[in-house]
């Protein structure tokens, strides 16, 4: 009778698919913020094709950044507002693997959604559509492992006012790296030279967070749990 | 009495919230088929008790044990066993009653839809189990808390204020369900400020400050 660990799993991420779709505001406003950053810049710099050219990558990037982290405070505040936090952490499942659950569906809804609008935006800032297919994957591997990143900084923030100030002062600083070379795998992708480099880089982060962050964003709620 | 080995044990437990120490080497021991109903005046550590026992909170000193193994080490099949409701509902308020039912209970063990149907029907939630719960009266979402304890088919309840915002024949539901809980063998834990009409094995715990 009892319910095994993928089950729960897959039950947590419909239940915050479901919960997010019965927001769609919540669910568009960062893709709305990161559409309407990225479209700004084309229309202030629209005499000057080849400098549109040479900071996209650094536009997209940093646009894609500052729009995760607007759904990074939700990820678990509504939940320890309503009480049903401490409903999750009492069922019997395991916290990191709520954890897990929360951040993937989390991911869905927030990074595969921005990595899927990319192209759009990449159309507007001048992007040659040979860069798509890395500009895609880079910002699919940096926008996960902002994803956890940012499970750190929300569970640590839960009980806080003003939680989501402090959340981009934790945050930021632990993804400028992914700004860093995330910008040049597809600043590269677009002068046609090989990526790799960042690239590999960009999955050895993404690597490394999804292995140890779970572990630090359990321990962080289950401090503020308390 | 019973022994230690079967029921829950709270044993010298000693918690402070912040510079406050709520619980002075507090003990206590509820066996099957008793329920231990806890009042006091606010503030006196009652939420605190309830929320030591469901391991939520780790008491500074002191151990809380469940069938003689201590409730940190064996958490999953603690939690497995026991069932709490939290003074606030804990529901959200965007999903119907009957999915914030299914994902809570889903969690704990397998449910068709049709069986938290019929749950919702015992505590009188029926008719609005499609309602999302934001659209609720303070009462109507209590009921949807009580029948996700039920559907939960634990055998401990810890249950922290449950008769708040129910009315005459909520009260009268909650007892009914309290008393076959406890005279089916199970155990219970109730915060609650008025005297229980109930006609089972009730100890009563007065916390004061």
């Amino acid at each position: 009778m009892t319910v095994g660990a993928w089950e729960a799993f897959v039950l947590i991420v419909r239940r915050e698919l479901v919960l997010s779709f019965r927001r769609p505001e919540q669910l568009l406003q960062p893709l709305v913020f990161f559409l309407i950053v990225t479209t700004l810049f084309p229309l202030g710099l629209s005499l000057q094709l080849s400098l549109l050219r040479d900071i996209s990558p650094g536009v997209l990037w940093t646009a894609a950044l500052l729009s995760s982290l607007l759904s990074l405070d939700a990820l678990f505040k509504s939940d320890a507002d309503d009480g049903t936090l401490e409903q999750l952490s009492l069922s019997g499942q395991s916290l990191t693997l709520i954890v897990v659950a929360k951040t993937c569906a989390h991911w869905l809804v927030s990074g595969a959604a921005l990595v899927v609008v990319s192209p759009i935006v990449a159309t507007a800032l001048g992007i040659p559509v040979a860069a798509f297919a890395t500009m895609m994957l880079s910002l699919a591997l940096g926008t996960l492992t902002l994803s956890w990143l940012g499970a750190i900084g929300a569970g640590l923030t839960i009980g806080l006012r003003r939680g989501n100030v402090l959340l981009s002062l934790i945050v930021l600083p632990l993804a400028t790296p992914l700004l860093i070379f995330g910008a040049a795998a597809t600043e590269r992708a677009i002068s046609g030279s090989s990526a790799v480099g960042a690239m590999y880089f960009l999955a050895s982060v993404c690597v490394f967070t999804c292995t140890l962050a779970p572990l630090a964003a359990t321990a962080a709620l289950r401090i503020t749990l308390e | 009495m019973n022994s230690a080995a079967d029921g829950l044990c709270v044993e010298k437990v000693h918690v402070w919230r912040g510079e406050r120490h709520v619980l002075k080497g507090l003990s206590l021991k509820v066996g099957p088929r008793e329920l231990l109903h806890i009042s006091g005046p606010n503030g006196t550590g009652k939420t605190t008790l309830l929320r030591v026992a469901s391991g939520l909170l780790r008491p500074e000193q002191g151990t809380v044990t469940w069938m003689g193994r201590p409730i940190s080490s064996s958490s999953s099949q603690y939690q497995a066993a026991m069932a709490y409701s939290s003074h606030e509902p804990a529901l959200k308020s965007d999903l119907t009653a009957l999915e914030n039912l299914r994902f809570a209970v889903g969690l704990k063990r397998r449910v068709t839809l049709q069986e938290l149907r019929t749950v919702l029907d015992c505590t009188g939630a029926g008719p609005i189990a499609d309602l999302p719960t934001r659209v609720l009266s303070a009462g109507q979402r209590r009921r949807v808390a009580l029948a996700r304890v039920l559907a939960m088919r634990a055998t401990l309840w810890l249950l922290d204020e449950p008769y708040s915002n129910l009315d005459a024949s909520g009260i009268e539901l909650l007892s009914g369900l309290l008393q076959a809980h406890v005279e089916g063998g199970g155990v219970a834990l109730v915060v609650a400020h008025h005297a229980l009409a109930l006609d089972c094995n009730v100890r009563r715990l007065e916390l004061n400050s």
